[in-house]
């Protein structure tokens, strides 16, 4: 565990957002932030809600457009405006509300925009459900409800549609938000599982996580903001639980930890 | 039951036999309920229309079900029928059109005035040239004002309603200036057969009888092609009988519409002139007023029982409307576009967050619609043999209404063309069928008014039981 962090941390950061600002009216849901994150990687962000965790990272995943800050991948600057742009980068994304399309099948779920297609051209849902079939059974084997809007499935199962869709496509880096509010111990533990075996491919991902045993677990570094800016970053080893704690409530930054912008002197 | 717990769901157990044959065959069941519907009201008007003015020919001796009847109320459902299938799919967009009835009449002035006053003194009246020239003109006219509504709604984000509720006023303003307040006519000779006019309007027994034919096979190479693929990756079949049911039942309904059209007989006057023009000889008779054939009786021709007669056969926009149909069918269901329209209709923010470009995706949508009222502005204009500023007045009202009868909801999302064809068809049959009783249109658009709104709170109730 431990030699593979030391690997990754030496190796070209896969992404490094810098000093990423955006407001909605007058809100400064992001403010100054700055996050990176290297390949094989589990960086955990943390925060109360409305710090700005969301933001930030639909901000990477072109659902929102920065006001300032750069983007790199890769260290190549980065010209994200859409979804569509991200994708092209290898980035994956659950969204804390799924972000699924309720009226249409898992299936139709996993493969939105990126459909196959038969020599028709025409949809190949057959070919699709069969895929499907198959992720989902690694993810969650007693799923049955192939054929119904994803509306009528329940949230763990919605979840799972989510999770499916975001490590189908050969994600090199995975945005996950909240990926297990709705799901049980289990369930939440086979995630868990998922997110080490993605971890050992070398894909990286930003965990957000209001659970911080989970992070703990499961990432190397963790971020904290509060009120939009970063209070800091440190190396999960490096810091205690009750430690972050207070970067999170108080904003207090931690000897182990390094400072951001939102840090309280 | 041991043999039904493997296509039926949990349910399963404690359904009735007819309940069972349902899911097993997958059959839409609002579907059922609307052909229910419909047969109340067609069966009501016969029988109603029996009592009023008995001997009318009909199935149960009034004038409603008579295959002449049929073939009208076929027609006269085209222009609404073709508009209704690209409605379904802005309304499954959460979108809304509202100026299609003035589209269409702006598209039938423009059309109308191309070829009586432009192509007409420049290539010659009755051109072969012209029908052709004028049918892309106004497919094309459509698709740029759908464009149009589709830009300021997608890039101005200008709400949807409110874009073509100008559309509405703006687009019938712009016919009357262009058709400079007159009547636009007569339309082109072969222009005018797409409305349905005339014997040459319909395409004869035997390529209907054909057509039929090969609409058949379709249903039953499709059936089988579908059940291989998904049995080559073993997924699990729909039951052999409900599929032999499918196609029975298909090709059913297939056969009998034919035979219906088919058994449709030119009127003496028409059979008669069709029989001088085409030099087709007419045999022999004795005069006797109630038969439906022609005779040659001395000097005039008469109507006789054993004579001359022309079965009519599908008419062209009938014909216009069931290619539509399919073809906007195959698209909502197995292109990519349609499965986007309705992704992005269940849940916009989804779909954009997917990659789906939904502003280009709204433009095509519209632009598809403003196509579709292209199409239906040709057949409207060719059935009237002119083109005027009201043609299209409050056809946008009768689409939405046929499209929302027809299980399309106006919350986006959900929708079917063949649902959207069925609601069209089932206003006419109202609409008709009132006419034939000579109830005062006051009366009708009543009655209309109240079966929209019923037909959304029943389908409401179900919704909410299937959940
Ligand atoms: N689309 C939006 N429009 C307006 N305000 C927003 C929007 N998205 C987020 N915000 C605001 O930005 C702040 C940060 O929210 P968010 O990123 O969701 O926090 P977190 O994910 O950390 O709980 C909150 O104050 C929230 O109300
Ligand atoms: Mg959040």
């Amino acid at each position: 565990m431990s030699t593979e962090t030391v690997v990754a941390d030496k190796g070209a950061p896969l992404v490094e957002m810098h000093d990423i600002s955006i407001a909605f009216g007058g809100i400064k849901a992001v403010d100054h932030a700055s996050i990176d994150l290297h390949p094989g990687e589990v960086v955990g962000l943390l925060g109360h809600n409305g710090a700005g965790k969301s933001t930030l990272i639909k901000v990477l995943s072109g659902a929102y457009k920065r006001d300032s800050g750069t983007i790199r991948i890769d260290g190549k600057d980065a010209d994200i405006s859409n979804p569509r742009d991200a994708k092209a980068f290898g980035i994956e994304t659950i969204y804390q509300t799924l972000a699924l399309a309720d009226n249409v099948d898992a299936t139709a779920n996993l493969y939105l925009g990126r459909e196959l297609r038969t020599r028709w051209g025409t949809l190949d849902d057959i070919a699709m459900e069969a895929e499907c079939r198959k992720v989902m059974g690694r993810l969650n084997p007693n799923f049955r409800r192939f054929k119904e809007p994803v509306k009528s499935l329940s949230g763990g199962q919605r979840q799972s549609v989510a999770i499916a869709r975001a490590i189908h496509f050969n994600a090199r880096i995975l945005i996950m938000d909240e990926p297990t509010a709705a799901l049980g111990p289990q369930e939440t533990a086979q995630v868990g599982e998922l997110i080490k075996q993605l971890k050992a491919q070398g894909i990286g991902i930003f965990l957000i996580s209001h659970d911080i045993h989970d992070v703990f677990d499961l990432a190397d570094r963790l971020t904290v903001m509060k009120n939009g800016r970063v209070v800091g970053t440190a190396h999960v080893k490096d810091v205690t639980k009750d430690e972050v704690l207070g970067m999170i409530i108080l904003g207090k930054v931690p000897p182990g930890a390094t400072p951001g912008p939102g840090a309280i002197a | 039951m041991a043999e039904q717990s493997s296509t039926g769901g949990p349910a399963a157990s404690n359904e009735g036999p007819i309940s069972r044959l349902i899911r097993a065959a997958e059959i839409d069941t609002r579907m059922l309920g609307m052909l229910a519907a419909m047969l109340v009201i067609w069966v009501g008007f016969d029988v109603i229309s029996s009592i009023l003015r008995p001997g009318g020919g009909g199935l149960f001796g009034g004038s409603f079900l008579t295959s002449r009847n049929l073939w009208i109320l076929l027609v006269q459902t085209s222009v609404i029928a073709v508009m209704t299938t690209g409605m379904v799919l802005v309304i499954v967009l959460r979108q809304i059109d509202l100026s299609v009835g003035s589209m269409l009449s702006i598209v039938a002035v423009a059309t109308g005035v191309l070829q009586v006053f432009d192509l007409g003194p420049l290539l010659g009246v009755g051109h072969p040239a012209i029908w052709i020239i004028a049918v892309v003109f106004a497919i094309l006219l459509g698709a740029a004002i759908g464009a149009f509504n589709g830009i300021l709604i997608a890039y101005g984000q200008i709400p949807s309603f409110i874009v073509t509720l100008g559309g509405l006023i703006a687009f019938s303003g712009a016919a009357f200036l262009i058709a400079s307040g007159v009547t636009v006519a007569p339309m082109d000779k072969t222009f005018k057969l797409i409305g349905g006019n005339g014997p040459a309007a319909s395409i004869g027994p035997l390529w209907s009888w054909a057509l039929a034919a090969i609409a058949c096979i379709g249903i039953g190479v499709a059936i089988v092609a579908g059940r291989r693929r998904r049995l080559k990756f073993s997924f699990k079949a729909k039951p052999v009988w409900a599929e032999v049911l499918s196609v029975v039942v298909g090709c059913a309904a297939v056969l009998g519409t034919t035979a219906v059209v088919n058994s449709y007989l030119y009127p003496p006057r028409v059979a008669e002139r069709f029989a001088l023009d085409n030099n087709i000889p007419i045999p022999p008779g004795v005069e006797d007023k109630s038969g439906l054939a022609i005779c040659q009786a001395a000097d005039k021709v008469v109507s006789c029982v054993d004579g001359l007669t022309f079965q009519t056969g599908y008419p062209i926009p009938v014909l216009i409307m069931l290619a539509v149909g399919l073809v906007m069918t195959f698209v909502a269901r197995r292109t990519r576009f349609g499965r986007y329209i309705f992704a992005t209709g269940g849940n916009p923010e989804a779909a954009e967050l997917a990659g789906i470009n939904t502003k280009r995706l709204t433009v095509t949508v519209f632009t598809l619609m403003g196509a579709l009222v292209g199409i239906s502005a040709i057949i409207a204009s060719a059935r009237l043999d002119a083109a005027t500023t009201a043609l299209g007045t409050l056809n946008e009202l009768y689409v939405i209404a046929a499209a929302v009868i027809g299980g399309t909801s106006l919350a986006g999302g959900i929708g079917t063309i063949y649902g959207a064809i069925l609601g069209a068809l089932l206003m006419q049959s109202l609409q008709s069928g009132m006419a034939l009783l000579n109830v005062d249109s006051a009366y009708t658009n009543i009655v209309v008014g109240i079966v929209l709104v019923l037909a959304v709170f029943v389908d409401q109730i179900y919704r909410r039981r299937v959940k």
